[in-house]
């Protein structure tokens, strides 16, 4: 509560400016939001998951010492089973297969997010503009998002690292710039819908401009849908990231789990049984990617009540 | 058999995550053959939840007790081979056709095909078509219509296209649920045109179901009205839109302005309120917190239906015997 | 027995064949659409490139100075931009893609060579996948929140999110190579045994077993998406009022649920279907890496090593035009299906 709120008393109650009441609502909205959200079991758990994956991240360099990455200084054998050193045992180089993925989490969920970031970004403004303009912008940007929607990702993105070259920023970036496009149309269509709503056509009657109109009306009302999408799509960039690395379009100079599955097949951990170097990274990822999926289906539920109960 | 339908007591409850919700309470209702009945209410009151339980096809959520008589037997209790057979050849259901009751993707001749292929798996599909193109003339449509797709046809023809269709089965009852709302003033009346000419023509039973009054007290015989899930008044139909007994009928039907009746144009109409809420019942007389007429005692106790006349209930008791 | 009230305006309904031949011809004035697009994006993918073009796109192949300029006459690289633009456009379209680096054959033979493997592991994958997909999800829908269904569900989910070369390399792990007491019955990659005659029965047989594991990993990855498609669509369609009036006519629950639910649940499905395309190419590529699968996709991913520039343009080209034919037949196929669209 605010200062103005608490001096409030019986006699003189606060009148709250507009802003302060639309706050209020809008954290009211957020607190029916969560209590739906947490009525989900799988989204809850898909949430604890993420937690506990984004704690392994950003404490890599406690529960790891980054010298475990550094292939001069590993110790341990080639490709040792799991032992009391080495509880997921060793990597081809001698490293320690479990400080790798721990510090490959980082870069995982790195590139997830950022491609995720660039995704949005450039699908949530295409879908904007292409909904709420009439006339030939409109029908260009959407015609450019079908026509990018038809490309195949993987060829895509293949050819554009084998030219831009390998690097962290670069994966990002191909990734970005190649599912955008069905953000795009989510967005595209929710725009439409909410522009033909009554109250958009007597805002412009009162003289509100275009931005105007998309900043207060628009956005706000399409804003849930891109924060429930955005979920679904960093699931997608992860799953494309280790799979370009694992085709290894990824930085050479660092570990992530997809790096680290190149190298079990590069070597042939397959046929000689590590299984302690195919398993993990990969279990990781599936976890992770369950979990953001768990968890945007269960903002979708929320935000369609209709969906409830699936 | 003269009693065609026969309601005795039917209650219905949803059961859910929050409990009982009572949705239709000890409802009575006699409908017989060459009859229209009307079924009155605002949306929500139960009216066409009363209806479903007709051919058994309340949610399977909802706890059904009573009876539902149809030419002697209980429906609730029967048999499912029994109640498929009866139902559309015993009786139909006219569902609002403007909305989604027409599966999109199959050509509206073969819909209304489907119930006469069920029910009499031998006849021959010339002999199908042929009742088909009646079927539509009946309800004044081309018989070349049947190759349509639903989204290519009208308000009002789909709405046709439901009639010819609960036809199909020569049925002794037909249940008419809303079947002239979302469609404009001159469709309409060629419509209630239609249901009525064939009620005469054909002899069946009709149960008419509409928030419309006016469009009731025109086409049908006797009226029932419903509240909050009860009955709360019954009789001929031009005695309860004419002189209602019970508040809300009288609400309800002066909530449709009369053409001509100079009064009715300075009365006020309309209910300030909403309808009640199942899940949560007000105590004694659902309608008492919206009823002009309301006392304290109206909120003690649920009012009975009490009889005044040879054909007239109403469940108020602020209601003199005349 | 005729009532006929004054019949509204007789439209006879336009002849169906009329309506979808307007469709089809909408469609596939699409495609073209696409196809040019993509011609255009992959022509400017490839002049990115840092450095002289012929040295890089020429690498290694020529000593003298004649080779050079033959070979920058004949793709143009020293014409300005729009004439090189013309030029490909040209060679693409009558089949010439340009020289491998690596194989030092023409691009369209290779692509031709390559292509069945790719086509037999990603039809045979895709068809099973939509047919067992479709049916699970239906099922599930069905009886919503038993047994079946949570296993299913769950299942699904696991799949959709599990890299599908990662589920491949577990599977050779276990049913190739053997594990514990699972022996390694199947080959744990290639298409043939070196002895093996393709052409003959036994041939045909080996290369049989040998696409297994592939064509399982992939129908695998694919149906999870199918099935989660259509278990949704199909509780969206549960909800509909034209069911409630099958049901009324007296039919069974089943043939309500075959005869008009699932066909209206089946256009969603089938849109979803065609928009995985991409994703159904990213795993001929993946997959056909995990199991040496000669095919186009281990073609592309060779190409990278070089890099054999040409030979990944070309593939890239052969990719995209994959993805627009399946879209377009995806479309042409829904218009049969759903007659709003065609009117």
């Amino acid at each position: 509560m605010s200062a103005a709120e608490h001096e409030a008393t019986d006699e003189h109650p606060v009148r709250l400016s507009a802003r302060q009441l639309a706050r209020r609502r809008r954290r009211e909205s957020f607190m029916r939001g969560w209590r739906t959200f947490r009525r989900n079991r799988s989204g809850m758990l898909g949430l604890v998951v993420l937690g506990l994956f984004a704690f392994i991240a950003l404490a890599a360099p406690l529960l790891a010492s980054a010298e475990g990455l550094e292939v001069t200084k590993a110790t341990g054998g080639v490709l040792e089973p799991p032992s009391s050193e080495y509880w997921l045992g060793t990597d081809d180089q001698g490293r320690s297969v479990l400080t790798l993925l721990i510090w490959g989490a980082r870069i995982s969920l790195f590139v997830g997010l950022a491609a995720t970031v660039i995704s949005m970004v450039i699908g949530t403004l295409v879908g904007l503009i292409s909904g709420y303009s009439s006339g030939w912008s409109a029908a260009v940007l959407f015609r450019l998002t079908e026509w990018f929607l038809v490309i195949p990702f993987l060829p895509l993105a293949i050819v554009l690292a084998t030219v831009l070259g390998r690097s962290l920023f670069n994966i990002a970036l191909v990734i970005g710039v190649t599912s955008w496009p069905s953000t795009a149309l989510l967005i595209r269509s929710q725009t439409l819908s909410i522009k033909e709503r009554a109250y958009i056509e007597r805002a412009r009657v009162l003289g509100a401009g275009r931005w105007h109109q998309i900043r207060k009306h628009v956005l706000p009302n399409v804003m849930p849908m891109v924060f429930a999408n955005t979920t679904l799509t960093v699931a997608i960039a992860i799953l494309a990231e280790t799979t370009l690395s694992f085709l290894g379009l990824g930085d050479p100079t660092r570990v992530s789990w997809g790096s680290m599955l190149e190298d079990a097949f590069q070597v042939g951990a397959i046929t000689t049984g590590a299984w302690w170097f195919i398993v993990p990274p990969g279990v990781c990822v599936v976890l992770v990617v369950l979990a953001f999926t768990l968890v945007g289906q269960a903002l979708e539920e929320v935000l369609n009540p209709r969906l409830k109960g699936r | 058999m003269s009693d065609l339908l026969r309601m005795r007591d039917v209650s219905l409850t949803y059961r859910t995550e929050e409990g009982d919700v009572p949705a239709v309470r000890d409802v009575n209702l006699d409908l017989d053959r060459g009859e229209i009945l009307g079924l009155a209410g605002e949306s929500g009151c139960g009216k066409s939840t009363v209806a479903s339980t007709i051919l058994r096809l309340q949610p399977p959520t909802a706890r059904v007790t009573g009876e539902v008589l149809f030419e002697g037997e209980d429906v609730l209790t029967m048999r499912w081979g029994d109640l498929r057979a009866l139902r559309w050849a015993g009786a139909s259901i006219v569902f609002q056709g403007a909305l989604h009751s027409l599966n999109p993707v199959r050509r509206v001749g073969d819909q209304i095909a489907e119930p006469i292929h069920l029910h009499d798996p031998d006849i021959s599909d010339k002999k199908v078509e042929a009742r088909v193109g009646e079927l539509l003339e009946q309800v004044g449509l081309p018989a070349a219509r049947a190759r349509a797709y639903p989204h290519q046809l009208s308000g009002g023809q789909k709405q046709r296209i439901m009639i010819a269709m609960a036809l199909a089965c020569r049925p002794r009852l037909i249940v008419a649920d809303e079947p002239t709302t979302a469609l404009d003033v001159m469709v309409q009346a060629q419509v209630l045109h239609v249901l009525s000419g064939l009620v005469h023509e054909l002899g069946v039973g009709m149960l008419m179901i509409s928030h419309d009054l006016s469009v009731l007290a025109d086409l049908c015989d006797r009226i029932v009205v419903m509240y909050g899930g009860r009955v709360v008044e019954q009789g001929p139909s031009k005695l309860v839109f004419g002189e209602a007994l019970h508040p809300y009928a009288a609400a309800l039907s002066a909530a449709f302005p009369r053409v001509g009746d100079p009064a009715a144009r300075f009365a006020p109409s309309g209910l300030p309120g909403d309808p009640p809420d199942p899940a949560d019942l007000p105590p004694g007389c659902s309608f008492a917190p919206r009823c002009p007429r309301a006392i304290d005692e109206c909120t003690r106790a649920l009012p009975e239906l009490r009889s005044f006349g040879a054909d007239r209930q109403a469940a108020c008791i602020r209601v003199e015997q005349p | 027995m005729s009532l006929t009230t004054a019949p509204t305006a007789v439209e006879t309904p336009r002849p169906r064949r009329r309506s979808y031949g307007r469709y089809v011809v909408g469609k596939v004035a699409g495609s073209v659409g696409s196809l040019a697009f993509v011609l255009v994006v992959n022509f400017f993918l490839f002049r990115v490139l840092p450095g002289d073009p012929a040295r890089t796109l020429g690498r290694g192949r020529f000593s003298t100075a004649e080779q050079l300029a033959e070979f920058n006459k004949t793709y143009a690289l020293d014409q300005s931009l729009p004439q090189q633009f013309v030029t490909y456009v040209k060679n693409t379209l009558t089949g010439d893609l340009g020289i491998s680096l690596k194989y030092r054959v023409p691009v369209s033979d290779l692509i031709l060579d390559r292509m069945w493997p790719t086509l037999l592991l990603v039809g045979t994958s895709t068809i099973l996948a939509a047919v067992i997909g479709v049916w699970l999800g239906i099922r599930g829908a069905w009886k919503r929140g038993g047994a079946f269904d949570k296993v299913s569900t769950g299942s699904s989910l696991t799949l959709y999110s599990m890299p599908e070369w990662w589920l491949g390399l577990l599977l050779i792990a276990v049913f190739a190579v053997g594990w514990g007491p699972i022996p390694g019955i199947f080959p744990t990659g290639g298409l043939h045994s070196v002895e093996a005659d393709p052409g003959t029965l036994s041939g045909v047989l080996d290369t049989a077993w040998h696409l297994t594991l592939p064509v399982i990993t992939l129908t695998l990855a694919y149906l999870a998406e199918y099935s989660l498609i259509m278990r949704s669509s199909l509780l969206d369609e549960l909800g509909e009022d034209y069911l409630t009036t099958a049901r009324a006519k007296g039919l069974r629950d089943i043939t309500v649920r075959n005869r008009h639910a699932v066909p209206n649940a089946l256009l969603p499905t089938t849109t979803v279907i065609a928009l995985s395309m991409g994703y159904i190419v990213a795993g001929a590529i993946t997959i056909e890496t995990v199991f040496s699968i000669p095919g186009l996709g281990l073609l592309g991913v060779e190409a990278l090593e070089v890099p054999d520039y040409w030979v990944l343009q070309g593939t890239f080209m052969v990719a995209s035009a994959g993805v627009i034919f399946a879209n377009l037949v995806a479309n042409l196929l829904y218009g049969l299906l759903d007659p709003r669209v065609r009117t």
